[in-house]
C-alpha cells in the first residue's frame, strides 16, 4: 500500500472516529433534549414537580369532570398505599383535597418517592396541584403510616373533550439511593 | 453498452511476487489479514449463528404449536424470543453481509485488499467474543435476557445476573460493527482502481458504503442507551427510572433512533445484492442505476427521522403522530423506485432461472409484501390495533427472512462457484429454493391473521381461537427450518468439489460485463488485483 493511501486512510479514520464519539455523545444529548421537549409540549403526562400558587379560577358549576385516583407500588417498595377515594366528580375551577394513606411495612426507616402521572397526557397541563406529597421524598419511620393530602384544581380552560382525568401515583422505595447521597 | 473484458491478472500467479500465501494450519484463520479469509470466517460464523438462532425459533414454534404450556417455562420462552432476535440480527444477518463485503468489495472495485487489514481481523474476533458473551447468558442465574431484543426498561432491568453481560456483549458487537464500517468506508474511498469512479461502482458497493455510514451514526447511540441501562441498574443514575425523575419512554426514543436505521442496515446490502444478481440472469443492464443510488441514499436519510413510528401508542401529541406517519409513508417512494427498477430490469430480459435468480425474484415479490404491511402500520390510527401483535411479527419477518435471508442465500449460490471454483448442485439448490419459498409463506402468512385477530407478541400461551393458524405456522416453520439443512449440505458439498464441473472465470453467461470479480479466475488466487485492473465493466449503469 502506498504511503499516500496510508496517509489518506489515517485522515479518514480520524474523521470517522470523531463521528463515532460525536454520535455516542448525541445519544446522551437526547436526554436533556427529550426533557425540554416534554416540558414544552407536556408529553407523557409529565406534570410539574413543584407546587403552583393558589390562584382563583371562575368555577364552572355546569361542567363535571371525573377525576380518578390510582395508587401503585413499584415492585420493590414494601408499603401500603391507597387513596381515600377512587374517584371524584369535580367542577373545573374549584379546589379539592383528597387524602392518600401510605405505610412503611418494614422495621427500618424508609425514604420513598411518589411519581405522579396524568392521563390523558395532554390534560396534564390543566391539572394544577398546590400541595402534594409527591413534590419531595417522604421519610417514614419503621412501621409508620401517614395520611397525606393532595390539593388540586382543574383549570376551567380544559378542552371539553376531556371528561375523565386519571391521576396515578407510584411509590418507589428510594432508601438506598438516599443513603448513598 | 458493450464492455471490454478486463485483462486477467492471473499472470500474478506466475511471476514470483513478494506477497506470501496463506499461513499453514489453524493459525491461518486466527491471524489472517486477508480479505478473502476474513470474508470466509464471517460467512461461516454467520451460517453457524443462523442455525443457532434458527434452533431457538424452532423451540418457539414448538411451544406455540398448540395452546397451553408444552415444552418450556414461560421465562425460558421469553429468553428464546429475545435471544433469537439478538442472535439473528447481530450474529447472523449483519455478519453475513460484512462477510460478503469483505470478499466482494475489494474484488469489485479492483483493490488488492481491504484498507485496514489488521483492524479487519480484530473486528471479526471481537464479534466472536461478543456473541459468545451473549450466548453465555443462557447459563447464568436468572436466565438470559427475556425482555425482548429492544431491551426496554424497566422490564429488562429485572434480568438476573445476565444483564451486565448482555450489555457488554452489545458493546462488543457495536465496536466490531463500527470497526467493520470504518474499514469498508476507507476501502471504498481510498482503494478504488483508477477509473472506478463512484458512479461506476457496483450497487452492492454503493449500498454497503451507505450502510457503513448508518452503522457509524447509530451503533454509538445504541451503545450509549445500553450504557444508561447499566448505570441505572448499578450506579444509581435515573435516566429511565421514574423514581429519580427519569422516563422509560426516553429509552424507547433513543433505542429506535438506533433501531430504525438498524433495520435498514440489514436491508440496504440486501438491495445491493439483488441489484447485482437480477441483471446477470435477465441478461440486461440494471434499469435506472443512478436512481438506485439516490433511492438508497434517500432511504438512509429518511431512516433517521421516522423512529417514533415504532411507538405510536406511547401517547404522542397529534402533531407528532401525523409527522411520523407521513415521514414513514415517504419511505415507500424510494423503495417503490427500487422495486420498479428490479421489475423493469427483468422486463423483456432473456431470463434464466438458476437458484440465485429464483431467490432474487422471490425476494422482490415477498419483500414488497412485507413493505405493504409496513405501509399499513405507518398509518397511525391503524397501528394502535397492530401494535405488539403478531401482525408486526409477520411484517418484519417478511422483510427479513424472504428478503435479507433469501438474498443471502442467493448471494451464496451466486458467488460460491467463484469462491470455491466448484459448481453447486443446481437440482438440490432448486429443491432448497422451492421448499423455502413455500414453507416461509406457510410460516409467516398466517401470522398476519393472528395479529389482526389480536394475538400479542412474545407470549408462550394463547387463547384457543388462535390454535389453528398457530399450528399451520409452526408446521411451516419446521419445514422451513429443515429445508435450510439442504443449504448447509450444498455449501459443504460445493466446497468439497460440488458437481465436479469445471467452472469458468465468469461462471454465469456474460457475467464479466457486470463486475470485476468475474474477470478473476475461479477460485481467485489468494492475492488479487495487486496491480489495479485497467478496464472497468460498464454494464451496470
Amino acid at each position: 500500500m502506498s504511503a499516500e493511501i496510508k496517509q489518506k486512510n489515517v485522515k479518514l479514520i480520524r474523521t470517522l472516529l470523531l463521528v463515532v464519539v460525536g454520535m455516542f455523545g448525541f445519544g446522551y444529548a437526547l436526554v436533556p433534549i427529550y426533557d425540554v421537549l416534554c416540558d414544552i409540549t407536556g408529553l407523557n403526562g409529565k406534570v410539574e414537580s413543584t407546587a403552583v400558587k393558589e390562584v382563583l379560577y371562575p368555577i364552572d358549576k355546569n361542567r363535571e369532570v371525573t377525576v380518578e385516583f390510582i395508587t401503585s407500588l413499584n415492585e420493590s417498595a414494601p408499603m401500603v398505599f391507597r387513596a381515600e377515594t377512587n374517584k371524584l366528580k369535580i367542577h373545573p375551577g374549584q379546589y379539592y383535597t383528597v387524602n392518600f394513606y401510605a405505610e412503611n411495612k418494614t422495621d427500618k426507616p424508609m425514604v420513598a418517592q411518589a411519581i405522579p402521572s396524568i392521563s390523558p397526557g395532554l390534560a396534564a397541563e390543566y391539572f394544577k396541584k398546590t400541595e402534594c406529597f409527591c413534590f419531595t421524598e417522604q421519610t417514614f419511620k419503621a412501621r409508620e403510616g401517614k395520611v397525606m393530602p393532595v390539593r388540586f384544581v382543574v383549570n376551567p380552560d380544559l378542552p371539553t373533550q376531556y371528561k375523565t382525568i386519571t391521576l396515578a401515583y407510584t411509590f418507589f422505595d428510594n432508601t438506598e439511593k438516599s443513603v448513598n447521597k | 453498452m458493450s464492455a471490454v473484458i478486463a485483462e486477467h491478472d492471473d499472470h500474478h500467479d506466475d511471476h514470483a511476487h513478494h506477497d506470501h500465501g496463506p499461513e499453514k494450519g489453524l493459525l491461518r484463520w486466527i491471524i489472517t489479514t486477508n480479505h478473502k479469509d476474513i470474508g470466509t470466517l464471517y460467512l461461516l460464523f454467520a451460517l453457524a449463528m443462523f442455525f443457532v438462532g434458527g434452533g431457538m425459533a424452532m423451540i418457539i414454534r414448538a411451544e406455540l404449536f398448540e395452546p397451553g404450556m408444552q415444552f418450556v417455562q414461560p421465562q425460558f420462552f421469553n429468553s428464546m424470543t429475545t435471544m433469537h432476535a439478538l442472535v439473528m440480527v447481530f450474529g447472523a444477518v449483519m455478519p453475513a453481509f460484512v462477510g460478503l463485503a469483505n470478499w466482494m468489495i475489494p474484488m469489485m472495485i479492483g483493490a488488492p485488499d481491504m484498507a485496514l487489514p489488521r483492524m479487519n481481523n480484530m473486528s471479526f474476533w471481537v464479534l466472536v467474543a461478543g456473541v459468545l458473551l451473549l450466548a453465555s447468558t443462557l447459563f447464568m442465574e436468572g436466565g438470559a435476557p427475556a425482555g425482548g431484543w429492544t431491551l426496554y426498561p424497566p422490564l429488562v432491568l429485572q434480568t438476573g445476573k445476565a444483564l451486565p453481560f448482555a450489555i457488554f456483549s452489545v458493546h462488543l458487537l457495536g465496536i466490531s460493527s463500527i470497526m467493520g464500517a470504518i474499514n469498508i468506508i476507507a476501502t471504498i474511498f481510498n482503494m478504488r482502481a483508477p477509473g472506478m469512479t463512484l458512479m461506476k461502482m457496483p450497487l452492492f458497493v454503493w449500498t454497503w458504503l451507505i450502510t457503513a455510514f448508518l452503522l457509524i451514526a447509530v451503533m454509538p447511540v445504541f451503545a450509549g442507551a445500553v450504557t444508561m441501562l447499566l448505570t441505572d441498574k448499578f450506579f444509581g443514575t435515573s435516566f429511565f427510572d421514574a423514581a429519580g425523575g427519569g422516563d422509560p419512554v426516553l429509552y424507547q426514543h433513543i433505542f429506535w433512533f438506533f433501531g430504525h436505521p438498524e433495520v435498514y442496515i440489514m436491508i440496504l446490502p440486501t438491495f445491493g445484492v439483488a441489484s447485482t444478481i437480477i441483471p446477470v440472469f435477465a441478461r440486461k443492464p440494471l434499469f435506472g442505476y443512478s436512481s438506485m443510488v439516490y433511492a438508497t441514499a434517500s432511504i438512509a436519510f429518511l431512516s433517521f427521522i421516522v423512529w417514533a413510528h415504532h411507538m405510536f401508542t406511547v401517547g404522542m401529541p397529534m402533531a407528532g403522530e401525523l409527522y411520523f406517519m407521513y415521514a414513514t409513508m415517504l419511505i415507500a417512494i424510494p423503495t417503490g423506485v427500487k422495486v420498479f427498477n428490479w421489475t423493469a430490469t427483468m422486463w423483456k430480459g432473456a431470463m434464466t432461472f438458476e437458484t440465485p435468480m429464483l431467490f432474487s425474484i422471490a425476494f422482490v415479490v415477498l419483500f414488497t409484501l412485507g413493505g405493504f404491511t409496513g405501509l399499513m402500520m405507518s398509518i397511525a390510527p391503524s397501528d394502535f390495533q397492530y401494535h405488539d401483535t403478531y401482525f408486526i411479527v409477520a411484517h418484519f419477518h417478511y422483510t427479513l427472512v424472504p428478503a435479507s435471508v433469501f438474498i443471502l442465500m442467493a448471494a451464496g449460490y451466486y458467488w460460491l462457484p467463484k469462491w470455491t471454483g466448484h459448481m453447486y448442485n443446481e437440482k438440490i439448490g432448486q429443491l432448497h429454493f422451492w421448499l423455502s419459498v413455500v414453507s416461509v409463506n406457510i410460516l409467516f402468512f398466517p401470522q398476519h391473521f393472528l395479529g389482526l385477530a389480536g394475538m400479542p407478541r412474545r407470549i408462550p400461551d394463547y387463547a384457543v381461537q388462535f390454535a389453528d393458524w398457530n399450528m399451520i405456522s409452526s408446521i411451516g416453520g419446521f419445514i422451513f427450518g429443515a429445508s435450510q439443512l439442504l443449504f448447509l449440505y450444498i455449501v459443504i458439498d460445493t466446497v468439497r468439489g460440488g458437481t465436479g464441473e469445471k467452472v469458468s472465470d465468469e461462471v454465469w453467461e456474460d457475467a464479466h460485463k457486470h463486475g470485476l470479480e468475474w474477470t478473476l479466475p475461479s477460485p481467485p488466487p489468494y492475492h488479487t488485483f495487486t496491480t489495479p485492473p485497467t478496464v472497468i465493466p460498464t454494464e451496470h449503469f
